[in-house]
């Protein structure tokens, strides 16, 4: 069982240097997509330097703490692009007929789509998180505790978790239709345009649909209270976590999609 | 072996129209209407046969080639294939089949496609020593050596056919299922490919299924025919037999394969 998680793990790691490799037969087109993810993404900035020039807080948060916000949703969602990127484009290999051909491979079907597509060009989007996130942290007087470092671990993995869980359920949608998915960008692309803000600025009725429904806060919101020295609850650093509960009920749905898709054919 | 046994499958085809609206009313309340895809299909297929399956667009031969490889769930029915059921245990079956989809490319676009090779020999975990003495052989027997560094992209369509074919069968594998394999082919190249699954057949005794509207590729290849129709098998025997059941006058043979199919597909009432 071991050797199989292993073997899994090499294999993917395999995939990885081909998809590289592959970008990299096209040097000038992969730098132009980095340069327009940096570019696309400094836009954003812009605009919550533009709002802080007018107003100093946003809901008791400071220009630091939204920075620092900001730049970790940016992180989770490029990271998440990055590697889970494969599902976010299944419609075209379903459309491609593709994955027939996952189907009559001896591997899973997640770890065979993941590999299908590394997105290194989002190394752009994820170096200027990296980059505010630096000038948050120097401008929002963060003491670092091992506690501090494990939250922002967690926050970061927690969000991969549930960007992933949304593309799967994309790529489950993919088995019913193929059409008019686009609203699903709204959970994607919307949070990370909204998850710029804590969501509790957005009030109580968001941070519950942001609790219980898609987690979003999870993520962000309540872990931020203890980055940010206004919490000391430790429990807090494990909230992130329960993104793996909403990941799981994804992979459901997923599977009841495949399933479908193996009676139906099409 | 692979026995087929009272398969039959239905679709639902779903009846909507376009737009995002209409995609979320379909998601939760659809219009059908039922296909019969395959209707009752029996055959067996005996280690190292090689079958050419017939019949008209539509017919059922892709519904066939997918529950054969573990891709599509009939609605009932046994088939087991060296005593699996594809559909039950996909994993341990799909190492024991290739498959080649003529018109759909396995290999990596923009990479050299050794690089794609070197990918499937790890996606199925074929022993080093396995898979240099498959990769010697098959560069010999289809001329790859020139291209295994060349991008897929840069292949001409014959050539790319060879890699594809040589990338199904790196694992070994006792079952070769060809979904048109020559389709757009030149004249050298459709005989190159035609050769090399003669020879693969000869040589390991491999079981071939063909599916083609390519009669030339039949005759070449198969010596058994099954002839598909509105779901149901219409004929099974030789090339032959196909030739006497399109033939005008009742006792003779019509020389001509391709007017015998089509007399046939018209007499069956099923072009």
């Amino acid at each position: 069982m071991k050797k199989r998680k292993w073997d899994a793990l090499s294999l993917y790691m395999h995939y990885i240097r081909l998809s590289i490799r592959s970008a990299m037969e096209y040097k000038a087109s992969f730098f132009l997509q980095v340069a327009s993810q940096l570019l696309l993404s400094m836009t954003t900035l812009m605009g919550l330097a533009f709002m802080f020039m007018r107003f100093h807080s946003v809901a008791g948060y400071g220009y630091a703490d939204v920075l620092l916000c900001y730049s970790i949703v940016m992180m989770q969602y490029s990271l998440a692009e990055m590697f889970v990127r494969g599902f976010d484009t299944f419609a075209g290999m379903v459309r491609r007929g593709e994955f027939d051909r996952v189907l009559v491979r001896p591997r899973s079907e997640i770890l065979q789509i993941l590999g299908s597509r590394f997105e290194l060009t989002r190394i752009g989007r994820l170096l200027q998180a990296v980059v505010v996130f630096a000038y948050g942290v120097s401008h929002a007087d963060i003491f670092w505790t091992p506690l501090r470092i494990m939250t922002l671990l967690s926050m970061l993995l927690g969000g991969i978790l549930l960007f992933s869980g949304l593309y799967l359920v994309y790529a489950g949608f993919c088995f019913f239709t193929l059409d008019g998915l686009e609203f699903m960008n709204i959970f994607t692309d919307g949070a990370k345009e909204y998850g710029k803000y804590p969501i509790d600025v957005y009030g109580e009725k968001m941070m519950k649909f942001a609790t219980f429904g898609i987690p979003y806060a999870l993520v962000q919101a309540y872990p931020l209270q203890l980055l940010l020295g206004r919490s000391d609850c430790p429990l807090y650093a494990l909230f992130p976590l329960g993104t793996v509960a909403f990941l799981m009920v994804c992979h459901a749905f997923w599977r009841f999609g495949v399933r479908r898709y193996t009676s139906s054919g099409s | 072996m692979i026995v087929m046994e009272h398969i039959s499958k239905r679709y639902k085809v779903a009846r909507r129209s376009g737009g995002a609206g209409a995609a979320m009313k379909s998601f939760l309340r659809r219009e059908h209407e039922w296909v019969q895809a395959l209707d009752d299909v029996s055959f067996t297929i005996r280690d190292g046969e090689m079958v050419g399956y017939m019949g008209p667009n539509g017919a059922g031969k892709s519904s066939t080639i997918k529950i054969l490889s573990g891709i599509l769930t009939p609605d009932s029915g046994r088939c087991t294939i060296d005593g699996l059921t594809p559909w039950k245990n996909r994993i341990e079956h799909v190492k024991r089949i290739g498959v080649v989809f003529g018109q759909r490319s396995q290999l990596w676009w923009d990479i050299p496609v050794i690089d794609s090779f070197e990918l499937l020999r790890d996606i199925y975990s074929v022993d080093p020593a396995q898979y240099r003495r498959n990769l010697e052989e098959l560069t010999a027997l289809l001329q790859l050596s020139e291209l295994l560094k060349t991008p897929t992209r840069q292949l001409s369509l014959g050539q790319r056919m060879r890699c594809e074919l040589a990338a199904s069968l790196l694992h070994s594998p006792r079952i070769l299922f060809l979904d048109e394999p020559t389709i757009g082919l030149d004249a050298v190249s459709k005989l190159a490919v035609r050769e090399f699954i003669h020879r693969l057949n000869r040589e390991h005794g491999t079981t071939v299924i063909l599916t083609t509207h390519d009669m030339q590729d039949i005759s070449a290849l198969a010596q058994r025919v099954i002839l598909i129709g509105r779901g149901k098998i219409l004929l099974d025997g030789s090339l032959d037999d196909i030739r006497r059941a399109g033939s005008e006058n009742p006792g003779a043979q019509e020389e001509d394969l391709d007017r015998a199919v089509a007399n046939l597909y018209r007499r069956l009432g099923i072009s």
